[in-house]
Order: C-alpha cells, then structure tokens, then sequence
C-alpha cells in the first residue's frame, strides 16, 4: 500500500518579535516541521514498519528552503518526498484552503494513495481545513482530529478515534481510501538518528511545478486577502509581583496564604 | 444578505457554540438587514428547533437523520440547504465536528473558507479577523467574494439567549447510497483515581517544564500547596501524565478556587478548559504570554528560580 504524508514548514514565532507590514520581520522567525505534521509522518513510518510492501511518500508545498523539513521526513522513515513549487508561487501572498486543495489533490491524482495522513492544523496560519477539503475534492473519505488509528487494509476500512472536546473520544469506521488529519499525542514522534539522516540524503525529492501537476497559475488564485496584522492588545489586569524570585515568591505567597492555601 | 448557520450538539444536548453562531449570525445579518436562518442535523431536531428559535433567528430548519453527528449527513445536509437557503455567508463552528465537515462543504460548493474568525464585519465585503503564529498575531482577511463559509471560533461571541419568533420547519434530505463513515460510538478518556474537576486548588504545569524530571519540581509544589496537579496538552502529548489530568478544550474544564498556571503560554484550547477559575495566578518567563491576559496575579521569571523559592515559603 501507499500512504501520502502531507508536511509543512512552519515559522515559529520568537517570544519579542516585530511586524513588518504583513509579515513578521525574518530576523525573529525560525522554520521548523510543522508539529502536527511530526505526529502524521511517525503514525505512516509506524504503519510502514508494521506491514509488508507499505511506501511512504511526502509531500510539501513551499520553497527550496523547505527542503530541510522535508529530509525530516526522509530521515525519520518516508521513502521518498515531492516538494511542489513554481516561480508563480512567489507573487502569491495568501495560499488559502482552496489552492492548497488544488495543488494537493493534484498529487494525490497522481501517486494514487490508499491513506492520505496530514496533520488537523498548521502553526503558523492555523486554517485546519486543508486535509478535509483534499478528500472532498478527490472524492476520499475522511476523518479529522484522529488520536489512534487502527487500519485494517484488507478489510479496506480505518478504524478511529476522534478526539472531541470535553475529554470524549468518538469511534468511527471509514472506508479506504481516506485522509485522516492526525492529532498530537497519538504516538511519540522519534528523532531523526544521524544514520537516517545520512541515508536522507540519498533518497529522492522530486521538484514538481505546476505544468507537471497539470495545473496553471490560476490555481493559485485566491478571493482572500489578507489586509492586516497586528499584535493583540494586552486586555491584561494582572496584579504582577515584582523583585527577584525570593520577593516575587514570598508575595504570591502572602496572597495564597490569605485566599487559604497552605493551611494543614 | 441572508445567513446560515449550523448548530452543534452532542449526546442530546446542543453545544455552548450554537447560541454562540446565533450571535454571529445576527451580527452579519444586521450589518446587511439580512435574515437568519438556522439548521440542525440529526439528534432530537424537534426539541432542537425549539431551542433555537432564539432572539433574532428568522427561520429554523430541521433535519432529521440519525441521532449524532456523521459528516457524510452533515455536508450532504448542508450542501443541499444551501442549495435551498442561497446564503451569502454560511457560518459554521470551528469545533472538532466543524472540522470534519466545513472543508469538505466548503470544497464542495466551490465557496472560499475563512477558518477559526473570531471576529468579522461586513462592509460590501466580509472582513474577518482571525489569529496566525498561536495567537502570537492578530490578522484581518478581506474576501472577495459573492458567498462565503466561515467557521467561528467558539467562546469568542456572546450566546444568544431568548425566544424568538422564527418559522421552524422539517427539511427533508437522505443521503444518497451508503456512508462511507460510521460513527461506532463513544468514550470518556481514561478516569484514573483522581478528578481535576474536584480540586479547590490546581498547579497546572505546561510545556516551560521543558523535561520530564522537571516535572517533581512542580509535584513538590502541588504537594506543599495541598494542591492537585493538573497540565496543559503537550506534558500530556508527551506521555509525562495521563490523560486525565489535561485542562483544556480536549480534556477536562476546571473551575478550582485557585489555578496556578506553572510555564503555560495560555494557548486558547487551554483558556477554554480553565477561564473559569475563581483566581488565576501564571508563572511565565514570556511577559506577553496570553496567560497574563486572563490572570489575576502573575510573575515573570523563570519558573526554575520561582517554584524553589515558593515551595520554600509552603515548607
């Protein structure tokens, strides 16, 4: 069987940071494998080394520099990786679900996955749609948020756990093929040894443009815009000790001594 | 314009997001002296409706179908009442079953999606406002475009009590052929031999514990306090404690007479399960952790230079 893992660079946010129109200044962002997608490619490798005959193919959207987070993947068990990018792409100031659906769908028409595993959301623009749309538009089913996953292959069916609120799990049956959109917390993501990322290295990733992907620049078109960003407003009302963390300390203290915390 | 908004329930009772949606609902159908319509799929529709025929609701549809959620009804549903409603803007919760349908409707009927807004305006066009980077940016999207889904973020709009005067009625939909999921039933995460929920006092520990040794500091505290330990997802992602010790929108909601947040930025999926403890106190080195926005007492220092010195007060 083959499963198609979705992955995504993400820039992480330093604690002081400054806003440069509508971007974050470079200087204070670093790039690292979105942490859902972590979760997504340790449940597909586990799957792999599981069963016989299993590939696991990566996919990302984004920029030379997004190869790195790909070898991740490569390093920590995926066969090979797909890294779709276009000179167009540079223009595109918001890729929003549709074009990423597009773009997406495109290469699961392509590679023909039995699961399609991605992670529910993105750190950076936190959309959490794009798995679910995939499957709409190349007519899988689907389930989102899965914190366990159990797949019976021959029996063409996923069987899941969806993680509601409240702490309540739902367990569902879907038929295969499928996306599931993986929650964290479902495994326990390993670390790239230095052996795999030596034989990262080696393995494959194959550029793909949009000419390739049987799409032109208007699959990137978008209706949304973004127009605006800006640090929220501190609504904070919070008595906050000062000193070094003797003071600080012997203050909160006091106040939990008087709300009657501490006495026996 | 005409809006249509989809409520959310579970095991017989309709989520604190539906009174919600109505609000948001109204606030875009006021912008633009439109109607709103509200749907509800599947579960006891009858006494749904009921409950939704709240202030400012022009219509109520019904659809009955299975007694819980299943996506496959829920976008076939949806889709067709579209087809029905033709709402400028279809509303959605951004819930855990939100995100298991709204993509795929959205898709579906070829409608730009706007997830997680937690605010918005209408002026010719629709202006949302969501969050980027976990909550680290506030962002505005403008959309351009006829129609719209959107999905709201829940907590973020008042619930919409009070009785109104709309038109309930049955919409008829049956999905075609057979389903392709099968929702089999449901569980409670692991109990364990403590419930968070009963504590007075909780020192909740997040993601600033850094490793997992470090987690007897804050065990050392909660003892000295007389406290109950509780955490924040990743310390649970993590294997460090069970499942049932989570507080947040995935685990368990809390209302403790005290909350002591130890490391935690104050994510929004954690706000939600803690907001609505009597006091909250945050211990974070980042001064503009989320955290503070909510707390009513707070220091910024370094947990690992704090929590000895504040065990040493207790002991």
């Amino acid at each position: 069987m083959k499963i198609l893992v979705t992955v995504k660079e993400v820039a992480e946010v330093e604690d002081d940071f400054e806003i440069d129109g509508l971007g974050i200044d470079e200087a204070y962002l670093e790039y690292d494998l979105n942490e859902w997608d972590d979760y997504a490619v340790e449940e597909a490798v586990q799957i792999a080394e599981a069963g016989d005959d299993v590939e696991v193919v990566s996919v990302t959207i984004g920029p030379e520099r997004s190869e790195e987070t790909i070898r991740m993947a490569l390093a920590k068990g995926a066969d090979r990786a797909i890294r779709v990018w276009d000179d167009a792409f540079e223009d595109v100031q918001l890729l929003d679900v549709a074009a990423k659906t597009r773009l997406l769908a495109a290469v699961v028409e392509q590679e023909q996955p039995d699961l399609v595993l991605t992670g529910v959301q993105a750190a950076d623009d936190g959309f959490g749609a794009t798995g679910v749309s995939v499957a709409d538009e190349v007519g899988f089913e689907w389930a989102a948020v899965v914190n366990e996953l159990d797949l019976d292959a021959e029996g063409g069916v996923a069987n899941v756990r969806r993680e509601l609120e409240g702490g309540v799990e739902e367990l569902t049956e879907v038929d295969l093929p499928a996306v599931l959109t993986i929650q964290t917390g479902i495994n326990d993501p390993r670390y790239a040894s230095l052996r795999g990322i030596r034989q990262a290295q080696r393995k494959e990733i194959a550029p793909m443009g949009l000419d390739d992907l049987g799409l032109d620049a208007s699959a990137l078109d978008s209706p949304i815009e973004l127009t605006g960003m800006r640090e929220p407003e501190s609504e904070s009302d919070a008595t906050l000790f000062e000193g070094d963390a003797g003071e600080t300390a012997a203050q909160l203290a006091e106040v939990l001594r008087e709300k009657g915390v501490g006495a026996q | 314009m005409t809006v249509l908004a989809i409520a959310d329930h579970r095991r017989g009772d309709l989520r604190d997001v539906s009174y919600e949606l109505v609000s948001a609902g109204r606030q875009l159908a006021d912008a633009t002296g439109g109607d709103l319509h509200v749907a509800v799929i599947s579960g006891d529709v009858d006494e749904f409706g009921e409950k939704l025929n709240l202030d400012g609701v022009d219509a109520v549809h019904t659809v009955a179908n299975g007694e819980e959620f299943n996506h496959d009804v829920y976008a076939g549903a949806v889709e067709a009442l579209y087809a029905e409603v033709e709402p400028a803007v279809l509303l959605m919760p951004n819930s855990v079953n939100g995100l298991d349908y709204a993509p795929a409707v959205a898709n579906a009927l070829d409608l730009p999606l706007v997830s997680d807004a937690v605010d918005f305006s209408y002026d010719g066009g629709l202006t949302a406002t969501r969050e980027m980077y976990g909550s680290k940016v506030e962002t505005t999207v403008d959309v351009d475009a006829e129609r719209v889904a959107v999905t709201i973020r829940g907590g973020e709009w008042p619930a919409t009590a009070g009785t109104g005067d709309a038109e309930i009625s049955a919409f008829d939909y049956e999905p075609d052929g057979e389903l392709g999921s099968r929702v089999l039933g449901f569980e409670e995460v692991a109990g364990g031999d403590v419930d968070i929920t009963d504590a007075d006092v909780l020192v909740s520990v997040g993601r600033g514990i850094e490793e997992e040794e470090n987690l007897e500091l804050v065990e050392e505290l909660a003892d000295a306090l007389g406290a109950t330990l509780s955490s924040s997802r990743p310390i649970v992602d993590a294997g460090w404690l069970p499942p049932n010790r989570q507080v947040g929108q995935s685990g368990k909601v809390v209302t403790p007479d005290i909350y002591l947040a130890v490391g935690i930025s104050g994510a929004v999926q954690h706000v939600a399960g803690m907001k609505g403890s009597d006091t909250i106190i945050a211990i974070n080195t980042d001064p503009n952790a989320p955290i503070f926005d909510i707390a009513d007492y707070g220091i910024v220092g370094d947990l690992f230079e704090v929590v000895p010195e504040l065990i040493e007060q207790f002991n």
